[in-house]
């Protein structure tokens, strides 16, 4: 820091305003300059080299380390990946976790945010340090405790299902004796216990911005649509939605780029990168490079085909954020 | 009766959310005849630090404790938050004090660069420390924290710059204060609370990363507390007692750094200084 800002000190010191002036205009760059090269260096210039990678056939170690040769072999990775059956399942996957993570994470989330504004001042700030719990708590050991509660003999959710009464459990679910259950082992079951996580991780963010928003919003508006005999229904989606479209907006995207490349949470909850039938495209690009025999061709190509959606939704959130700049 | 009912509903999110960092810390402090019961206690009937004392002074791999995974972990996490918070204070004040001709295209690209599946990045970036002679050492992951960390910590500063008055400066600099000691003096000591919050978000993405550890570090003694964790504990046979303290260790400090950033950002921050 220091022989950044000292420079200009001492150059400063002996120059006329006009010189001053001209000088003026290299310092943005040149503060500028650390980012940049940050930024180019670790995250752009390894955004070009997937690319270049995807159209190699890269097995080893050594290819990469640059001991052995590269071998071109043009889009064979992707004819590889698209031709087979296996990429639509992992697509269907990921789409349909995204789309009803980010359904279920904006459903809650609003709610909680529109129940935390109705809510007395202690009693809201009560509920809200127990949502930054959630927020706060690292994917990692957020995702570990989840699989505690959901343990085949021990967990509380096995032992909740044996306190049923034995004949409702047996004709609702056709078994009586949850303990050794692998609530894990069906793909469906592993989604919807992921789909817990995920939500109960993403919501706070969710309910806090909302509940921004509404304090933004003068509380007028919903009062006298409250006396015109407006019911809480109607009020949202008059009043409420319209006003806050711009950040419905913001988070939506968000949360669907999120949701596209959850990983951490599905390879702790998987317990590593074995469970084929419920890859998603982040984890089936990570096992494909680096379970052995490892192909980072092959998983390059998978991720370039990740980053093409998400570069999709990518554009429509920059569009929107500049916008509200534009209109703030 | 409505009321009543908003509390409810208010009681119910508020046990959705904290249950499972409630339930750690139970577990955490239960003995193991407590934890493997068919019938599961809410809190500890016998409190013990027993899962704390195993996983402190046990090795957990010959010569490797856990304050050894707990301190890579530390070593590449502050050293990401003094990197990234140096360079991003840098590039802040750029955007938010000049207007240059390419501050927008900056700004947008700020913005882009957030939005690169990092997951995506872990391959080539594996190709890149290897290439490095990085493999197997921490500061290939903290390389990698400071790429992930920076754009938002850009982001997030600029804010607090902007938000000191400029007429402060300005007033300095009729006083004939130099542009380095307008920076040290005044900018420096306004923006050091937005310095701290946007620290502590790089320190909660580098302690919390996963993946990239997994993958870059082979040794044992190098493993970060996340690696190690999903390691040793990731077993069919979980000895839960131990991992949830375990878990608790490496989450406290994120919760408590998180609810200070939490109330950082809510108080105003320049308000004394333009009042004063």
């Amino acid at each position: 820091m220091t022989t950044l800002t000292e420079a200009p000190e001492t150059a400063a010191a002996r120059e006329t305003p006009a010189r001053r002036r001209r000088r003026v205009d290299r310092l943005p760059y040149l503060l500028l300059l650390p980012c940049l090269v940050i930024i180019g260096v670790l995250l752009l210039w390894p955004l070009g080299q997937v690319v270049v990678m995807s159209f190699y056939r890269l097995n080893s170690v050594r290819q990469l380390r640059g001991d052995r040769e590269w071998p071109w072999i043009g889009l064979a990775n992707y004819t590889e990946i698209l031709s087979d059956p296996f990429f639509l399942t992992v697509l269907r996957n990921t789409v349909l976790f995204a789309v009803a993570n980010v359904v279920l994470t904006m459903i809650l989330g609003t709610l909680v945010g529109l129940l935390l504004n109705r809510l007395g001042r202690r009693m809201a700030a009560f509920v809200a340090s127990c949502v930054m719990l959630a927020w706060a708590t690292p994917a990692l050991t957020g995702t570990i405790v989840w699989k505690w509660i959901f343990d085949d003999t021990s967990g509380l959710v096995t032992w909740l299902f044996n306190a049923l009464p034995d004949g409702l459990s047996q004709s609702l679910f056709g078994r009586s004796d949850w303990t050794g259950y692998g609530w894990f082992n069906s793909p469906l079951l592993f989604f919807t216990i992921l789909t817990l996580v995920v939500v109960w991780h993403s919501f706070p963010f969710i309910a806090v911005s909302v509940l921004a928003g509404l304090k933004s919003v003068p509380s007028e508006l919903h009062e006298a649509a409250r006396v015109d005999g407006a019911g809480p229904w109607k009020v949202f989606w008059k009043i409420t939605f319209p006003l806050l479209r711009p950040v419905f907006g913001i988070l939506v995207v968000l949360s669907t780029i999120w949701d596209f490349k959850v990983f951490t949470q599905q390879f702790v909850l998987a317990g590593g990168t074995q469970d084929r039938p419920t890859f998603m495209l982040s984890i089936y690009s990570y096992a494909e490079a680096f379970s052995p025999p490892p192909k980072y061709g092959l998983g390059a190509a998978i991720a370039v085909i990740l980053t093409l959606i998400l570069l999709v939704v990518t554009g429509l959130y920059v569009r929107m954020v500049l916008k509200q700049e534009e209109d703030a | 009766m409505k009321r009543v009912a908003l509390n409810g509903a208010g009681l119910l999110v508020a046990l959705f959310a904290a249950f499972p960092v409630y339930w750690m810390i139970s577990t955490s402090l239960k003995p193991s005849s407590e934890i493997f019961s068919t019938t599961p206690r809410p809190v500890p009937a016998e409190p013990t630090l027993e899962h704390y004392r195993q996983i402190l002074t046990g090795n957990l791999i010959p010569g490797v404790t856990f304050a050894d995974f707990f301190l890579n972990s530390a070593l590449v996490a502050v050293s990401t938050v003094l990197l990234s918070g140096l360079v991003a204070l840098l590039a802040a004040t750029a955007v938010a004090r000049f207007r240059f001709k390419l501050r927008t295209t900056f700004l947008i690209m700020l913005l882009v660069v957030q939005m690169i599946p990092l997951e995506a990045l872990v391959i080539p970036l594996f190709l890149m420390i290897q290439r490095l002679g990085l493999y197997n050492t921490l500061p290939s992951l903290i390389l990698t924290y400071l790429g992930f960390s920076l754009p938002f910590a850009v982001w997030m500063l600029r804010g607090f710059v902007a938000a000191v008055p400029k007429e402060l400066e300005e007033a300095a600099a009729i006083d004939g204060a130099s542009r380095a000691q307008i920076f040290r003096r005044i900018l420096f000591p306004l923006v050091a609370p937005g310095l701290v919050a946007t620290s502590i978000f790089s320190f909660i993405t580098a302690w919390n990363e996963l993946i990239f550890a997994l993958t870059f570090i082979n040794d044992q003694d190098s493993y970060t507390l996340p690696v190690a964790m999903t390691f040793f504990f990731g077993r069919d046979d979980t000895a839960w007692g131990p991992v949830m303290a375990a878990s608790t260790l490496f989450t406290l400090p994120v919760i408590v750094f998180f609810l200070l950033v939490q109330r950082r950002m809510v108080s105003g921050l320049v308000a004394g200084a333009v009042k004063g």
